[in-house]
């Protein structure tokens, strides 16, 4: 059996009465990219925000790299860690946003070389040769200096991919990385997300773009109304699908 | 009959001026800078409070708030000055200061940490208002890149916040050099008490209060040159524009509103 990074079984989480994941269990191999598709308000989001502890959860559990996320377990319960042990768990899981999120104060490579330097503590001059290479894999080399106000919005979106790479994680999170962005834009976020997958990252990717899940995905997996009701190769759930929701819910987006 | 304005007067209380003119001069200066700082470093201890997640910090923050807003700095000042030392029983406010430089009078130390606490007041408010306009993407993307609350506090957030803080934070140090006047009342001679010493000498009222208004106008004016430089400076998004004239810097200097409060 192939070495899990992620690990998670039944998480339960909601917000007030609205119950948002009514139970989710998935378990991502190391190397493996896993798109997760459903409607909006199917809990897509709010489960991949659970994975680095942005949300807390209600119940079940979730492991990264065979560690508990985001809590210690105490005589059977679950007991939230402590702001710093968190902290550091979530250097090694890398996360893009849908709205990008960089930081607008510091130019493309400074955003890059922020939380290498304040968080894992590498020398200025190393963290700057690594964001050069970052910089150059999502080509964007040229435009090192430049703050994000005056990036597109693809190239923003490429800059807080090199920006999450900086940390080495063992995993990537992308919460519908394309969705906020020009049509004629996307094409260029997509194809570095690919060459990510490809080089063997463990990445879950939740997203509207079927196409790149198609070329791109290990594994696909479909969400309604907080559970996982379907999953398998993108052949299978795309070609095939079996649930009636997932046929429906493609039928209307392909 | 109405007397006539003697000039002479006037302008001897502008170009002048005496050693103890400038020993006034520096006391507004000094006491508004150093009363300043206290009530920013206050506001950010006090901002961060509410933030916090402890109850009691929530709490406290907000009785701070509600006192030093809701009374007169005078009676704060006074009370300082006079209660503190009965109230605790302690000398917390001593008759002088040595700080090896020079010796700050008690009345300068109380009137200081008088105006800096009630400084504090409203910097927590402008603070508040400058974290909350930032983005809160911004702190889920520090957390999510291995940040603490503080460091990313301190590293993604306040920098934000501090274009908006420094324009109200401008206005109130203008304000400040304007409200240490009221130390006079308990004996500290800045510019208007050095003002109301040299009147009752001369019985020249009006000459030495026009001067005055003069000289505060002068510091403030000052002031409001700094202002407008330093916001031209976090003005990130605006950097690739070109340096504005001094013309430019005037009229952003006079165009900037001030907030009056008593």
């Amino acid at each position: 059996m192939t070495e899990l990074v992620v690990h998670s079984a039944d998480v339960q989480k909601r917000f007030g009465r609205l119950e948002v994941l009514k139970g989710v269990s998935l378990d991502v191999a190391k190397g493996e990219t896993v798109c997760v598709i459903g409607p909006s308000g199917s809990g897509k989001t709010t489960y991949i925000r659970c994975v680095n502890h942005l949300e807390k959860i209600d119940g079940g559990r979730i492991e990264v790299n065979g560690k508990l996320i985001g809590y210690r377990e105490k005589n059977g319960t679950l007991i939230e860690d402590s702001e710093r042990s968190i902290a550091k768990q979530r250097t090694q899981i890398g996360m893009v946003f849908q709205r990008f999120n960089l930081f607008p104060h510091k130019t493309a490579i400074e955003n890059v070389i922020e939380a290498p330097v304040h968080v894992l503590g590498l020398s200025k001059a190393q963290a700057l040769d690594e964001a050069h290479e970052l910089l150059r894999r999502v080509g964007l080399l040229g435009k090192r200096d430049t703050y994000p106000g005056k990036l597109s919005g693809g190239q923003q979106q490429r800059v807080a991919i090199a920006r999450a790479l900086a940390m080495k994680p063992a995993l990537m999170l992308f919460d519908e990385p394309t969705s906020a962005l020009d049509p004629e834009v996307i094409g260029e976020v997509l194809g570095v997300m690919e060459e990510l997958a490809h080089a063997g990252m463990t990445m879950i990717v939740v997203t509207h773009e079927m196409g790149f899940a198609r070329v791109a995905a290990d594994r696909v997996v479909m969400m309604d109304d907080g559970r996982i009701i379907e999953e398998g190769t993108p052949e299978q759930l795309f070609d095939a699908p079996e649930n009636e929701r997932t046929q429906q819910f493609l039928s209307k987006i392909l | 009959m109405l007397a006539a304005f003697d000039w002479h007067t006037f302008w001897d209380r502008i170009f002048g001026v005496d050693g103890a003119f400038f020993s006034a001069l520096f006391a507004t200066i000094y006491i508004a800078v150093i009363a300043q700082v206290l009530g920013v470093i206050l506001g950010l201890v006090l901002a961060l409070m509410r933030t916090s997640r402890l109850r009691v910090a929530q709490v406290f923050s907000g009785f701070y708030v509600w006192i030093f807003r809701g009374t007169p700095v005078i009676v704060q000042i006074f009370f300082v000055y006079f209660g503190v030392n009965i109230l605790f029983g302690v000398t917390l406010i001593p008759n002088s200061l040595d700080l090896r430089a020079f010796t700050l009078g008690g009345a300068a130390f109380a009137g200081i940490l008088a105006l800096g606490f009630n400084e504090g007041a409203y910097m927590r408010e402008i603070i508040r208002a400058g974290i909350d306009s930032v983005d809160k993407g911004q702190l889920e993307a520090a957390r999510s890149l291995g940040m603490t609350h503080g460091l990313a506090m301190r590293r993604v957030v306040l920098p934000q916040a501090a274009r908006v803080i420094v324009p109200p934070l401008g206005n109130e140090f203008n304000n400040m050099l304007k409200t240490t006047s009221l130390l006079f009342f308990i004996g500290v001679v800045e510019l208007w008490g050095n003002a109301e010493i040299g009147y009752s000498e001369t019985f020249k009222p009006v000459e030495y209060f026009a001067a005055v208004a003069v000289w505060y106008l002068l510091l403030t004016t000052i002031w409001s040159l700094v202002q407008a430089r330093i916001e031209r400076r976090l003005a990130v998004s605006e950097r690739d524009e070109a340096e504005p004239t001094l013309g430019g810097r005037m009229r952003d200097a006079f165009s900037t509103s001030y907030r009056g409060r008593a």
